[in-house]
């Protein structure tokens, strides 16, 4: 509110020609950023797809001197990554339907003014956002009791539900008008069928944007397969990159598994990056539709200014 | 239970005589009829209920780990219970100021350096006003924020590896020595800012950009009549109203300032000793003890020592958030 009275009267004639060059620099600014931003993904996209001895004598380059699309077909040739891709999309999939669906029935008994302990319910999950007891607990009750090691639910079952999320959805249940649920009331419909026909339609802009969070976690999931898993039929695609940074030679073995015969140099640094380029694909493909939803829920469920 | 269960059995009678209620059990009948009442309502938080009791709330049980020379075999009731040894342990040796203090130190310089890039964006996103190519713009800004840090750490490899990557390469072409980026640990604190920009900037500034919408477009109106520059109108109208956003989100961020960025760390560095100098934080330290099997008990007092302090952070960030916005406090 001070800004106003701050600023004194100055020559406008000469703060004119400044203001015209503002933009412009501003704009110049922001066309360097957005290719900062996009660089990596044109760099290791042509890297890619140079060919592998051209790639080993001449390095990354932005124009190689020589095309394959040899990592590509090695990818999609190899059991690994397509096995690795099935899980991943699994996991993605269900894991998101299950999550939505545990935090939309959370987030709606919560939000419903009628539930006498709601505040007492939040407060319990949310505690679990305040306090942790550790990985180590954690790793020890998946493994040891709850024996979920080797199976493809551990990537599921334990990140079904993010409160942050769960508090999201509240708040925009909240936003809807009482009257909505009110005239389905007095028609008697099941509180169930409330949420499902009248609520939950009218939320669209919130789900997608939850839906996305989980999408994402679930597919970018490495940790517990580093953790959890040892069966090489379970990894997601995001292990596998990780193993592949940390050890060449997990890249060479899937591409000894997909080259095509009579290749001499099996091509395992094109790999490395076509396997990253190809799990970053779905994301691509989806990201126009999601960011219309994204920055809208985003207003709706973030940080008042 | 069944107390419970004795209380169920008298609860019709205390719905219809109020006299009733005024009996020791009170309190539960009055539960009882609430849960009779809004059964299906109470029926929908169940799997969430039972979701965070299992995976939330037994491990916090687990914490008595801490004070145990676990053994996997024994379980959890079954190893010796030793006190404070774990924590002597873990205190005694000088890891403990290593990784507390990477973990702080580096939360510190993404706090700053992440909010700087994210203001400074979105002043500028916002000054030039609402175009397509502003918005493609944000768009390609916004994208890495979707890329899961591993890929990102792949990317990170191509650029910085020793094996012909862009950046020694781009060295090597003004005839620079190349620099072997992962046997030094000094360089990484500027990379992980540098990665941190990359990906999170554009996306930081989302929220930035709200709060600048909001402004009272007038007061950019009494300016420019009163001769101020547009250069004037953002130090003197734009900083000062982000103001309160940005300490609100600072307040924030140290809630979690005890807890290291897992997922960026170990990606990049992996179990990499020479980089541990800089870039080890206790998550990692933790992730690591577990997986290379060193003792159950030490990580899990480690992990009880992060979550303690964690937990009082949160506490006092959120105090102190709710003192200076009432409403932006979480709880």
């Amino acid at each position: 509110m001070t800004g106003t009275k701050v600023i004194t009267k100055s020559q406008s004639r000469l703060m004119s020609k400044g203001d015209r060059l503002v933009p412009i620099f501003f704009g110049v600014f922001v066309i360097l950023f957005a290719v900062i931003c996009l660089a990596p993904f044109i760099l290791v996209i042509t890297a890619s797809l140079t060919d592998e001895s051209t790639l080993v004598r001449e390095g990354y380059r932005l124009f190689p001197s020589k095309w394959s699309l040899e990592a590509y077909k090695a990818i999609f040739r190899s059991n690994t990554i397509p096995q690795a891709y099935g899980v991943s999309i699994f996991v993605t999939l269900v894991g998101t339907a299950l999550s939505m669906l545990v935090t939309a029935m959370g987030g709606y008994a919560i939000s419903c003014k009628q539930v006498r302990y709601r505040n007492k319910i939040a407060f319990f999950f949310y505690f679990t956002m305040l306090f942790s007891g550790g990985l180590v607990p954690t790793y020890i009750l998946i493994t040891k009791y709850l024996q979920l090691g080797d199976s493809i639910w551990v990537y599921i079952i334990p990140a079904l539900l993010n409160p942050w999320n769960m508090f999201m959805l509240r708040n925009f249940f909240n936003d809807i008008p009482e009257a909505f649920k009110e005239s389905a009331r007095i028609e008697g419909a099941h509180e169930w069928l409330i949420m499902f026909k009248v609520v939950l339609p009218l939320s669209l802009p919130a789900l997608a944007t939850i839906g996305l969070f989980y999408a994402l976690g679930y597919w970018n999931a490495w940790m517990e397969a580093m953790l959890y898993i040892s069966n090489e039929k379970l990894f997601t695609l995001q292990y596998i990159i990780m193993r592949i940074i940390r050890n060449i030679n997990s890249a060479t073995q899937i591409a000894g598994e997909g080259a095509s015969s009579g290749t001499i140099v099996p091509p395992s640094y094109t790999l490395r990056l076509a396997t990253a380029i190809v799990t970053i694909g779905p994301i691509i493909f989806l990201y126009p539709f999601l960011q219309k939803y994204f920055v809208g829920g985003l207003k709706v469920g973030g940080i008042k200014g | 239970m069944q107390d419970n269960k004795a209380s169920a059995g008298r609860m019709p009678s205390a719905s219809t005589l109020p006299s009733v209620s005024k009996l020791p059990g009170k309190k539960t009948g009055r539960f009882i009829t609430e849960i009779k009442k809004n059964f299906w309502l109470y029926m929908l938080a169940v799997p969430a209920i039972i979701y965070a009791l299992v995976f939330k709330y037994i491990p916090l049980v687990g914490v008595s780990i801490a004070f145990q020379d676990f053994n996997p075999i024994k379980g959890l009731f079954g190893s010796k219970f030793i006190g404070l040894d774990n924590f002597k342990y873990f205190f005694r040796g000088s890891q403990w100021l290593q990784i507390t203090f990477n973990t702080l130190w580096l939360n510190v310089l993404f706090i700053v350096t992440g909010t700087i890039a994210a203001v400074g964006l979105a002043i500028i996103l916002v000054e030039l006003g609402k175009s397509v190519f502003v918005k493609f713009n944000q768009s390609v800004m916004i994208f890495p924020n979707f890329i899961s840090w591993v890929v990102v750490a792949m990317f990170v490899q191509a650029f910085i590896g020793s094996d012909g990557g862009y950046i020694n390469r781009w060295i090597e072409a003004f005839g620079g020595a190349p620099i072997s980026f992962y046997s030094e640990p000094g360089a990484w604190p500027i990379i992980f800012i540098v990665v941190r920009i990359w990906k999170g900037a554009g996306f930081g500034a989302i929220i930035y950009m709200a709060t600048i919408l909001g402004i009272d477009t007038g007061m950019y109106e009494a300016a420019r009549i009163d001769g101020a520059s547009r250069m004037q109108a953002i130090f003197r109208i734009t900083l000062p109203m982000l103001k309160e956003t940005v300490i609100l989100l600072t307040i924030l961020g140290i809630g979690t300032i005890f807890y290291g960025d897992f997922g960026m760390i170990y990606t990049m560095v992996g179990d990499n000793s020479v980089l541990f100098p800089t870039t080890d934080v206790i998550d990692t330290y933790v992730f690591r003890s577990i997986r290379t099997s060193g003792s159950m008990g030490m990580s899990a007092a480690v992990g009880l020592y992060q979550s303690l302090i964690g937990f009082m952070l949160v506490i006092l960030s959120n105090q102190m958030a709710k003192k200076y916005s009432p409403d932006a406090a979480i709880f």
